[in-house]
């Protein structure tokens, strides 16, 4: 179970060394955005007074709502470090992840949480990724190589630091969405293979060991594909990890037509 | 098609354009504005062949240009088989009736207006 | 699950543009001027067609289209076009793989390289440059 260190009581000792004692703990309202499909088809806000330190995120607030005043809010997290990607949603309107929020950079006495857009919603905060996860496997995630490494009298694939460079970015994706959260095209289109989608076609085709950029190529170049993005940069624009969709989507699109070999 | 090719067509319309546009303001500015609007000088320039032809191939970019751009928005707006095929369609139609409207009058004023 | 609880943003939130930055402006204002250049693209080859019918039509259609309401429509379609093609130059680059910075360790707090300083300085160009057109061409259709 979650614990948040968000309450306001002293510790019974005063620390002994020159550490600075902690900020007083304000308060902010966190309203939360309320939908459960199987009761009724209506979005409710609800309103909680949260105490916070400086440090506090986006994630432990809601932890706390959960832990001390209403328990059935539904939230999916997992590592609270930016890593698991977890429990992407929109604050003040912005999709991020909320354990890599802090409530004091929002710079709200008001933080509204909401579900992350152009995902169904389960209930709440927790949305379905089975689309993302769907597309994600349609890219072929994997080096498409005939000759595998690990068969007897097999030389390694050599690569230099150069040739991982061209790849290493946007193999830090952790599947948050945020990126389709936030791209203008995925806001209309439901076929659309969306920024993260597109972004691990170019991981794998930019990758010296892969031989299998015809084949990606061909998925990507469909009317749903890879020519609905129209470089709003938004899904750049969220990112938690620095992956930069927006660029690999241009450095794919530059295969196809024939600015790159 | 495959969409690459769709989409290089429509960056190659828009390259044209640009070009063949330039030289069409040009020419209303190459005289005082109001001038260059006097039915005379209008049907003079439709006389005037490779200016004619250049409207031409203006109106065929500009209209292939526009109307698949149109269609990207309409493909992104929804979704659906028979949707998409009608607006597949839809925008060939309405390139073609408007690249002969607008050729009708070039065609004409042209040959035979004066 | 349905599509009715897709959640998704629709029309409202694709063009939004008050979220995520400047690129994201730029991508709603070329998809407006774009349509608003395909209507006078209509508006201008069926304008044109009256010539066919004389000049007395051809004269009463500019009596109609030259007056200082069709001269503003027109500076107004001066700036689409410009700004248009400018930033249509900028994403043909762009879109190409070129000026969009190139892949490298990321580093926090992790500001993206595709959204960089040229992209971001082509699009305040383009938008000057379609000012500076519009000023132009008000000078040029109102001077006359």
């Amino acid at each position: 179970m979650a614990t948040v260190e968000v309450s306001t009581e002293k510790k019974a000792e005063p620390p002994q060394t020159s550490v600075p004692a902690p900020s007083k703990p304000k308060t902010i309202t966190l309203r939360i955005s309320r939908f459960n499909p199987s009761e009724n088809a209506e979005t409710k806000f609800e309103e909680f007074k949260i105490p916070v330190q400086k440090w506090t995120t986006v994630l432990e607030a809601i932890l706390y709502v959960k832990e001390n005043l209403d328990h059935s809010v539904a939230v999916r997290y997992s590592c609270r470090q930016a890593s698991c990607g977890s429990c992407g949603m929109k604050i003040n309107g912005k999709p991020r992840l909320a354990c890599y929020t802090k409530i004091s950079e929002l710079e709200s006495n008001v933080v509204t949480v909401e579900p992350m857009n152009n995902f169904p919603i389960i209930r709440d905060l927790a949305v379905d990724f089975k689309q993302l996860f769907s597309t994600h496997k349609k890219m072929k995630p994997f080096i498409i190589n005939e000759e595998s490494e690990v068969q007897p009298g097999a030389k390694e694939f050599i690569q230099t630091p150069q040739d991982l460079e061209k790849f290493l970015q946007f193999s830090y994706c952790i599947k948050c969405g945020l990126c389709n959260s936030a791209c203008p095209t995925m806001a209309t289109d439901k076929s659309f293979v969306g920024p993260q989608g597109l972004a691990q076609a170019y991981r794998y085709t930019a990758d010296n060991r892969d031989q299998g950029k015809k084949d990606r190529l061909k998925i990507v170049d469909q009317s749903h594909g890879i020519w609905r993005c129209h470089f709003a940069g938004s899904c750049s624009n969220v990112c938690p990890k620095g992956v930069d969709p927006a660029m690999a989507i241009q450095l794919l699109r530059g295969y196809l037509l024939g600015f790159r070999k | 098609m495959r969409e690459s090719i769709i989409m290089k067509i429509h960056y190659g319309t828009a390259l044209g354009a640009v070009a063949l546009v330039a030289i069409h303001i040009l020419m209303r500015m190459s005289q005082k504005y109001s001038d260059s609007l006097q039915y005379q000088n209008v049907i003079a320039n439709y006389h005037l062949l490779p200016y004619a032809l250049m409207l031409e191939v203006i109106l065929v970019l500009l209209s292939v240009h526009g109307f698949n751009g149109l269609r990207v928005i309409l493909l992104e707006l929804k979704q659906g088989v028979a949707y998409e095929r009608a607006i597949n369609y839809g925008s060939i139609a309405a390139m073609a009736a408007l690249v002969a409207y607008g050729s009708r009058t070039i065609l004409m004023a042209g040959m035979g207006v004066s | 699950m349905a599509e009715q609880f897709s959640n998704r943003e629709g029309i409202k939130g694709m063009i939004n543009p008050t979220r995520y930055g400047l690129e994201r402006v730029a991508y709603w204002m070329q998809r407006l001027s774009g349509l608003g250049l395909l209507a006078y693209l209509i508006g201008h080859i069926y304008e044109t067609s009256t010539i066919l019918n004389g000049k007395a039509a051809w004269n009463n259609m500019l009596s109609l289209t030259q007056t200082p309401g069709g001269h503003l429509v027109l500076v107004i379609v001066i700036g689409m076009c410009v700004f248009h093609t400018g930033n249509g130059i900028r994403l043909m680059i762009s879109e190409g793989g070129k000026g969009i910075g190139r892949p490298g360790q990321p580093e926090y707090p992790y500001r993206a390289s595709s959204l960089n300083y040229k992209q971001r300085l082509c699009i305040w160009v383009s938008i000057a440059l379609a000012a500076l057109a519009m000023m132009y061409g008000a000078g040029v259709l109102l001077g006359d």
